[in-house]
């Protein structure tokens, strides 16, 4: 356990096989990740449909099975437990999903929702696990009157509430909030963002924040971590990735985030990237990010980089940054596809 | 063909109800605005808020029953297409008014090559022979950044990816060079990079057309770099119409202003808990007497909640729905 870390990832590996019994296909969702998350911080972690930035968070809590490496928290090695013993940490590790209204069950009140896993757990009985419930639902921002609702009678932010008050039922010490505002409207999205913000003061949480939406994992996260295809290319403080981003995939998705103001939209230069993200099946060879960067050479098609200290707490994976050239300035014979 | 500049669309009062079980939506309600030829309009707004419906009343594509434009006009080039017979109306919709959704395979058939569908739409609007649809098809394709359309031409749609689908769709779109896009949250399905190609190729179609564009979405972002103009919607009532710089620098009303604020900045990003519009949006089924963003509105007093709000004009083309719309554009400085 280094510095403040209150989960640590190593060499972690999810893979899928896909196809028939017989194939041979294999998807590389996570492909040897290493990442330390600290205590107390939020890290964002972004990328593109298909990136294994889901599969990576719900590996981290065994909700799939991570096919190699480890999961370090409070000193144990999560890959290693036993059903049962997963079983006991998942007090402390929980998650939040997108769609809270396909996770949470349509017949059970929210009242039973919230209060399920308190009892599961044993850690309240009787009159004491409504008040809890109460409790639960206040923090959340959900009248109390609601407790003998049903998920459809409320809206989706409303149901993101209840989500969030189940995850915090048991008082975790650490939440993977995947992709928690993307089916919500804008002005139910600033809601649920504050309330993430407000909940991690009041309790103490560390969140590994999961999401597509670059503008809402700046606003909430401490540090960030951009993923493609199975790897983290960029790992820095949300200010510098998206102030400095020195990866050539950073660079891009930074410039292709649409900024909330016409003058600065009117003068920007985008870095728009040709083609698709490659099928995580058959990841490109070498670097998986050269079929469509900018600034790729032979070289890149050969050597995988590695994730390397490029600035203080700045870690980037490009073997055309260094430290004492952190900037690639002549473009590759494919042009720059600046617009 | 219409000047840059005139009028190209003009809707009136348009009225666009839908009987439910809870009661009669009235998911636009009394919507007026105008479109000149070249500009781009964008139309925000949430779920609900009619920005959709609206678009589908230009189209006639109100599935009815349940819904029906109930009244209003919709003048495209001096013809009012409420009062077109559904045949007149289908030689104008796909031909000089295309549509793009944000699902394409909601409007690709996954059974038919993509050949098959680029070709039925030249063939019915502008006689061309198999041939020359054929042709048309592949010159569509390539326009719009398919590599190798001459093959790519032949396959389905499952053969594409979620971008290249939307390209598909709007070399379908653009295929008989109309004279108005609208485009219904065109990229929302994509992700950032894709979405980046896509909103760069409709800016590029345009320059290269000419089309006029109405753009919906939810994403302030995209309007700010994409529009002319904006109408900002909410409970099918127009909240707010001016051009795009003025609308993001002075806002004149409290929801558009609620809307900006909380929306993260990356480029201004201070860390600050992000402000946030109160409650949730209204039932609008059950619409209140007043205004219907009164009980989420900071500065609503008794008036708001009793009496509908005038539709006030706070500078030349720039309106706003609200009793105290002069005081909030006073108000309203450069809010980032």
């Amino acid at each position: 356990m280094q510095n403040g870390s209150l989960i640590s990832i190593e060499n972690l590996k999810v893979y899928y096989k896909v196809g028939g019994v017989f194939s041979k296909k294999v998807v590389k969702a996570v492909d040897d990740v290493d990442l330390q998350i600290k205590r107390g911080e939020t890290l964002g972690l972004v990328g593109e449909s298909g990136c294994g930035k889901s599969s990576l968070g719900k590996a981290i809590l065994r909700l799939i099975e991570p096919t190699e490496g480890k999961v370090i928290y409070n000193g144990v090695d999560l890959v290693k437990l036993s059903a049962r013993q997963m079983r006991e940490q998942r007090k402390h590790l929980q998650i939040i999903f997108q769609d809270p209204y396909s996770s949470l069950n349509p017949r059970m009140t929210v009242g039973q929702i919230i209060g399920e896993p308190i009892k599961t757990f044993g850690l309240a009985k009787g009159r004491e696990v409504e008040e809890r419930v109460q409790e639960l639902m206040e923090a959340v921002g959900l009248s109390r009157r609601f407790v003998k609702r049903y998920p459809h009678e409320f809206s989706g932010g409303q149901r993101q509430r209840i989500g969030i008050a189940r995850a915090l039922a048991l008082n975790p010490e650490f939440i993977v909030a995947d992709e928690p505002i993307s089916a919500l409207d804008v002005s139910i999205q600033s809601q649920i963002m504050n309330l993430l913000e407000k909940l991690q003061a009041e309790r103490k949480l560390t969140y590994l924040f999961i999401s597509h939406d670059l503008r809402a994992v700046r606003h909430l996260s401490d540090r960030v971590a951009v993923m493609y295809l199975g790897k983290i290319v960029e790992l820095a403080s949300a200010k510098e990735i998206y102030e400095e981003p020195l990866h050539p995939y950073t660079k891009a998705l930074i410039s292709a985030v649409p900024i909330p103001d016409p003058e600065i939209e009117a003068n920007r230069e985008r870095i728009i990237l040709k083609g698709d993200v490659p099928s995580p099946i058959n990841p490109p060879q070498g670097c998986r990010f050269h079929t469509r960067c900018p600034f790729a050479i032979p070289e890149c098609s050969i050597i995988s980089p590695e994730l390397v200290e490029i600035k203080p707490s700045h870690r980037v994976s490009c073997i055309r940054i260094s430290k004492d050239h952190p900037d690639i300035k002549e473009n590759a014979a494919k042009g720059l596809g600046v617009v | 063909m219409s000047m840059k500049g005139d009028t190209l669309l003009l809707v009136r009062d348009l009225k666009t109800y839908f009987q439910t079980e809870d009661g009669v939506v009235k998911a636009v309600d009394g919507v007026s605005f105008e479109l000149r030829s070249g500009e781009t309009l964008g139309i925000v707004g949430e779920s609900g808020s009619g920005k959709s419906v609206t678009s589908l009343s230009i189209m006639r594509l109100i599935p009815e029953p349940p819904g029906k434009i109930v009244d209003g006009q919709i003048w495209f080039n001096g013809v009012n297409l409420l009062e077109l017979s559904p045949e007149d109306m289908r030689k104008i919709r796909g031909k000089r008014i295309a549509m793009i959704f944000q699902d394409p395979m909601t409007s690709l058939n996954p059974f038919l090559r993509i050949s098959t569908q680029l070709m039925e739409v030249t063939e019915l609007h502008l006689g061309h022979s198999k041939k020359e649809a054929y042709q048309h098809a592949i010159k569509m394709l390539d326009m719009v950044g398919i590599p190798e359309a001459k093959e790519r031409v032949n396959g389905y749609p499952h053969e594409f990816s979620g971008g290249m689908r939307q390209r598909v769709m709007i070399a379908m779109a653009l295929s008989c060079d109309p004279e108005l896009l609208i485009a219904d949250e065109p990229t929302t399905a994509l992700d950032v990079t894709i979405q980046a190609q896509i909103l760069e190729l409709i800016k590029d179609m345009k320059r290269r057309l000419g089309t006029s564009v109405i753009l919906i979405t939810h994403d302030l972002g995209v309007v700010a770099g994409m529009t002319d103009r904006v109408i900002v919607m909410y409970a099918g009532k127009i909240f707010e119409q001016a051009p795009t710089r003025e609308l993001f620098k002075r806002p004149a009303n409290p929801y558009t202003k609620g809307l900006l604020r909380s929306v993260p900045d990356p480029a201004h990003e201070e860390g600050k808990p992000l402000y946030q519009i109160p409650g949730l949006p209204p039932d609008v089924a059950h619409l209140p007497p007043g205004c219907p963003f009164a009980e989420r509105c900071e500065r609503a007093t008794a008036i708001c909640h009793n009496e509908f709000p005038p539709f006030v004009e706070v500078n030349s083309d720039h309106w706003s729905l609200c009793h105290f719309a002069e005081e909030v554009y006073k108000e309203s400085s450069r809010l980032f």
